[in-house]
């Protein structure tokens, strides 16, 4: 175990690596969508700064091409983004004596790819003083990767014909299932898997992108029902 | 057009409002152990729900099972060399040219 924060924060970062060449298409093309929705490019980098969420970011394009209401996007960001209420119950008992300040700089760079990453960390057997280090160094390469493929979709993407139109947005797909993937060891963590990947389907149609929602909290449901239906086994 | 700082200012606001508190009463609340546990499983199903509309449902109306749409096969792919190899960039790199060579080869 990595013992000073500097060899900590490094860990974090490079951990992060495969997830951020899978984020890098995903950022260039929200550059490159950015402006054709309507948004300045002082306000696409701002978004990209401030609110930091991509999925969300992308749902709020695709929202100001159609004309949407300003409180309807805003909404739908809190419906898109409240995947990470779960992601913040899972770090609550690891944060138990952090400063606010540590709580603020997480709570701000929480991700998807951060939290999956950092958990695995957090996870491990033993407290370590530096597992916060961790998080901030994978966390914050994640955040300035996102920034700059902004900005180099914003520029150089203008350049690319029709960019969007690549499928570049797979790349994320594939990080993702290579991120699941390890979790599948136990008869639990399979089932509740598959129970998510069912309901995603059925509940697709639902407004908001609440059947994410829906088939999340199905998901681990089944997956605690079938943890405390086998005494003994647990999920790690 | 709206204005745009009212709308990342709130975008950003309700973002936070959502990432933080939960994390600002830790010390100060204790989950349940049944939660604990639950909460295990959190990753890969959120992961699993994200991905799965984009590959099977790309439209975003219609269920496309069928070995013409190269989002499944990519993810195939993808899942073959992740339990295969456990190697993460390795199973991205071949998931995406899967993706890619499938895709020239239906145009």
């Amino acid at each position: 175990m990595d013992n000073s924060p500097l060899q900590a924060l490094g860990a974090g970062a490079r951990a992060m690596f495969p997830l951020i060449v899978g984020a890098i298409p995903f950022g260039i093309i929200f550059g490159t969508l950015a402006q054709g929705s309507g948004l300045s490019f002082g306000g696409a980098m701002a978004m990209s700064a401030l609110v930091f969420a991509g999925s969300a970011q992308f749902i709020a394009l695709g929202l100001l091409t159609t004309g949407s209401s300003g409180v309807l996007i805003v909404l739908t960001t809190l419906v898109v983004n409240l995947r990470h209420l779960l992601y913040a119950a899972s770090l609550v008992p690891y944060l138990q004596s952090t400063s606010q300040l540590w709580k603020v700089a997480i709570g701000f760079l929480l991700t998807d790819e951060a939290f999956a990453v950092a958990i695995q960390r957090y996870g491990q057997p033993g407290y370590h003083t530096t597992d916060h280090w961790y998080y901030l160094g994978a966390a914050l390469a994640m955040y300035i990767n996102w920034q700059l493929c902004t900005w180099i979709g914003l520029t150089a993407g203008q350049l690319i014909p029709n960019a969007a139109a690549w499928g570049l947005d797979f790349a994320m797909v594939a990080t993702f299932i290579g991120m699941v993937i390890p979790y599948l060891k136990t008869r639990p963590m399979m089932a509740a898997v598959g129970v998510t990947l069912v309901v995603a389907v059925l509940a697709n149609g639902l407004p908001y992108n609440l059947g994410l929602l829906v088939a999340s909290l199905t998901g681990v449901t089944t997956g605690l029902i079938a943890d405390l239906a086998k005494p003994g086994t647990h999920a790690e | 057009m709206l204005n745009e700082w009212l709308l990342i200012g709130g975008m950003a606001l309700v973002t936070f409002a959502i990432r933080y508190p939960l994390l600002a009463l830790s010390g100060h609340i204790r989950l349940p152990e049944a939660m604990i546990r639950a909460l295990a499983y959190v990753p890969p199903v959120v992961l699993t729900a994200i991905v799965t509309p984009a590959v099977l449902i790309p439209d975003g109306q219609t269920l496309w099972l069928h070995p013409g749409n190269p989002r499944l096969v990519g993810s195939l792919a993808c899942t073959a060399v992740g339990l295969w190899r456990g190697n993460l960039l390795l199973t991205i790199v071949v998931g995406m040219g899967t993706f890619w060579l499938w895709q020239l080869i239906l145009d």
